[in-house]
């Protein structure tokens, strides 16, 4: 051992010098650029929305509910394509109306269509939940009552998902008397008995849209159906708006807001670039939670009479209509009542699973 | 030095902002700025010193009409910005009217679009100043966007590529997310932003404060190289002297609201007159414990009036070992003292 060597040998045994004579030169190299490169590998770059996607991916109560729900949305498409029975007409045999084929039970067929059979050989499409009171298919209104349902929610929650957000951005982003003024007057559209404006707009507006929409595509639906559309634009976007004010005020005070107005960023662009992007998870979740709470207003709607014009339906007509035999045919309840379950409760775990996702305060 | 470089860059005079804080039913004025004048020269820096809450940050803000003045003028490169209006005299005192009331000349209130070309700000907290929905490229892009100082998508992705190695970061950062990087990366994200459009004067709000010391020594530093290669001028806010010292060529002190001295850094550092200043600088943590045991820290008394109820006057009165009467009477003058050191004192 040389002399300088023996320098870095440990002199006391308890020291806690480190044992330097232990290690060799080799140790002590410095690291070559292949060995530094390895130091500066930095983890996938991941945007916002590929980690929320992930954590959605994770939540498979949430993935359940979405397969479920587009399973449900092809079939109210592709259902009506196939079953060969209308809506909103009487069951016909040959051209001719099939008066026998009133409350049949499930799975059944008419005495003239068993006949008709016989007759041809040929093999009509089952009534696979039967027949109404009317005789019409009932299997087939069910499918077009969840149209119905399905886009009176989506449609409502795309209105009060605009109304509510451009309103809120406004007046968060503004602040001070306009944010007073506008505050109040959600205040005071809160503060309205939503049931009874409800029931009032759609009696008013129902017979005032009534004439103006004849012959067009919308008097189908009805001018009750528009009349809701209405009240839902009107009144349900409150909530929407309050919540993004309330996040915009938190996100209006972050220094990147004031670095974009000190950078000469105009007010409608830092909306739309910084504080609609920040607020937009908050802002889907709230719509998809949106949808099953119209769905179910427009349900209890049409339970009360105030829905959809007839012969169209909707799944809460469908149920108010079954109350008369109820004791005879219970399915008629149970079926469209389950469909609204199912549709609800998917869009509840999805809005849930969404908010687990992408609300960073959560994380 | 020529004709030209004499002329200061930005003038501030008499600026005051008050921000109206609501007492039950009345509304009573922050004084968060009250009559505040300063010249800034192109390529100087200014440092802005002063504790917590002295109004260091608003007048930097307000500066840049991020905050609409409540009073005073502000003028860069000949141009006013700003003028209330309010007329003064040659000695710095309000001229006023027959009844008594201040003397108003004509408002002027300039479209700020043009000049935010010209001054930027460099933001304190790297961590909210940049928007974590944004990729780095978005952030550093948006003044570019905002003053369409580009061509076509290619020139935009090279002007964003150069900034970015002006300030130590490479091609391979541009995709990635502000939350992706470390405190000092991201404050040099916040510079390149500032320095997209090519200012001539940068309000940098405690640009270092939230930085480490290793990582302050290299921000400090690549704000002077930017300052050697552009000829930036700064207005520099902070609270560690020491920061201020290293690259201010001049240095303010603020005390509520109010500007206490100024002077050229060494001058100040040195030979301080305004008793805050003395305090300040006697709290400088001294490396040499030697030096240190043999130091006077002079420790104030009392805490800092709330900017609501001001004390009459001098507002450091309250706290200061040499206060009289005419303290409490008369706020005191910025006065000259020689060699363009200024200092708002009775009795020093």
């Amino acid at each position: 051992m040389t002399e300088t060597e023996n320098i870095y040998k440990k002199r006391q045994i308890l020291s806690a010098q480190i044992d330097l004579s232990k290690f060799n030169k080799k140790n002590f190299d410095k690291a070559t650029d292949e060995e530094k490169k390895q130091q500066e590998v930095m983890g996938e770059s991941s945007s916002f929305l590929k980690d929320g996607l992930r954590r959605l991916r994770k939540n498979h109560m949430a993935m359940a509910s979405i397969i479920i729900l587009i399973a449900l949305i092809v079939a109210i498409i592709v259902i009506p394509m196939i079953v060969p029975y209308s809506y909103s007409d009487m069951i016909t045999v040959n051209g001719h109306r099939d008066g026998t084929a009133v409350n049949l039970p499930p799975m059944y067929y008419s005495q003239r269509e068993l006949q008709y059979m016989q007759e041809t050989g040929e093999k009509l499409f089952p009534h696979i939940l039967g027949t109404d009171s009317l005789g019409r298919d009932y299997f087939i209104r069910v499918v077009y009552g969840t149209r119905v349902s399905l886009s009176v929610g989506v449609v409502s929650a795309v209105m009060v998902l605009i109304i509510g957000v451009i309103y809120g951005t406004i007046s968060g982003y503004f602040g001070g008397k306009v944010d007073l003024i506008m505050m109040r007057i959600v205040d005071i559209i809160y503060s309205l008995p939503d049931m009874l404006i409800i029931i009032l707009l759609s009696v008013v507006l129902n017979a005032r849209l009534t004439p103006l929409i004849k012959g067009t595509v919308l008097a189908k639906l009805g001018g009750n159906m528009l009349a809701m559309f209405i009240v839902f634009a009107l009144l349900y976007w409150v909530g929407m708006a309050r919540l993004v004010r309330g996040q915009i005020l938190s996100i209006k005070n972050n220094e990147y807001i004031l670095a974009a107005k000190a950078i000469g960023t105009p007010n409608g662009q830092i909306m739309r670039k910084h504080i609609v992007p920040n607020v937009l998870s908050i802002i889907i979740i709230t719509t998809a939670l949106q949808v099953p709470s119209a769905i179910f207003t427009e349900s209890y709607l049409s339970f009360l009479g105030l829905g959809v014009n007839l012969p169209m339906t909707s799944l809460g007509s469908l149920a108010n209509d079954a109350r008369a035999t109820i004791t005879s045919a219970p399915y008629r309840l149970l079926v469209p009542a389950l469909v609204i379950v199912v549709i609800v409760l998917a869009l509840n775990l999805i809005g849930d699973g969404l908010r687990d996702a992408f609300d960073s305060k959560l994380n | 030095m020529s004709e030209n470089e004499k002329k200061p860059l930005l003038k501030v005079e008499h600026l005051k902002q008050y921000f109206p804080v609501s007492q039950g039913f009345h509304k009573i004025p922050l004084k968060a700025v009250d009559d505040i004048s300063f010249e800034i020269m192109p390529g100087e820096t200014l440092g802005l010193v002063g504790e917590s809450g002295c109004g260091k940050t608003t007048v930097g803000r307000t500066i840049l009409r991020l905050y609409e003045p409540t009073a005073g003028r502000i003028a860069f490169e000949d141009q006013v910005l700003f003028d209330s209006g309010e007329l003064y005299d040659e000695e710095g005192n309000q001229i006023l009217d027959e009844k008594g009331r201040p003397k108003k000349g004509r408002r002027v209130e300039v479209n700020m679009l043009p000049y935010r070309k010209k001054m930027q700000m460099v933001f304190q907290d790297p961590y909210s100043s940049l928007d974590p929905r944004m990729t780095v490229e978005e952030i550093v892009g948006e003044p570019l966007d905002t003053h369409h100082l580009y061509k076509n998508k290619k020139e935009r992705r090279e002007k964003v590529l150069s900034l970015l190695e002006t300030v130590g970061l490479n091609a391979e950062h541009a995709m990635r997310y502000a939350h992706e990087f470390s405190g000092g990366q991201r404050q040099r994200i916040g510079i390149a932003r500032a320095l997209a459009v090519n200012p001539s004067f940068i309000v940098c709000d405690e640009a270092v404060s939230a930085l480490d010391v290793s990582i302050q020594a290299q921000v400090l530093n690549m704000f002077e190289d930017l300052q050697d290669k552009l000829g930036i001028a700064y207005l520099f806010i902070a609270h560690d002297l020491l920061v201020v010292q290293h690259i201010s060529d001049r240095i303010a002190v603020m005390y509520l609201g109010h500007m206490m001295e100024i002077a050229d850094a060494d001058e100040l550092m040195n030979h301080p007159i305004h008793p805050y200043t003395l305090s300040l600088l006697s709290a400088i943590p001294i490396p040499d414990p030697e030096t240190a045991r043999h130091s006077h820290r002079i420790i104030l008394e009392g805490d800092v009036p709330s900017p609501l109820h001001m004390p009459t006057g001098c507002p450091f009165r309250t706290r200061c070992k040499y206060a009289t009467e005419k303290c409490a009477m008369e706020r005191p003058p910025l006065t000259d003292r020689g060699n363009g050191h200024k200092c708002a004192c009775w009795n020093r």
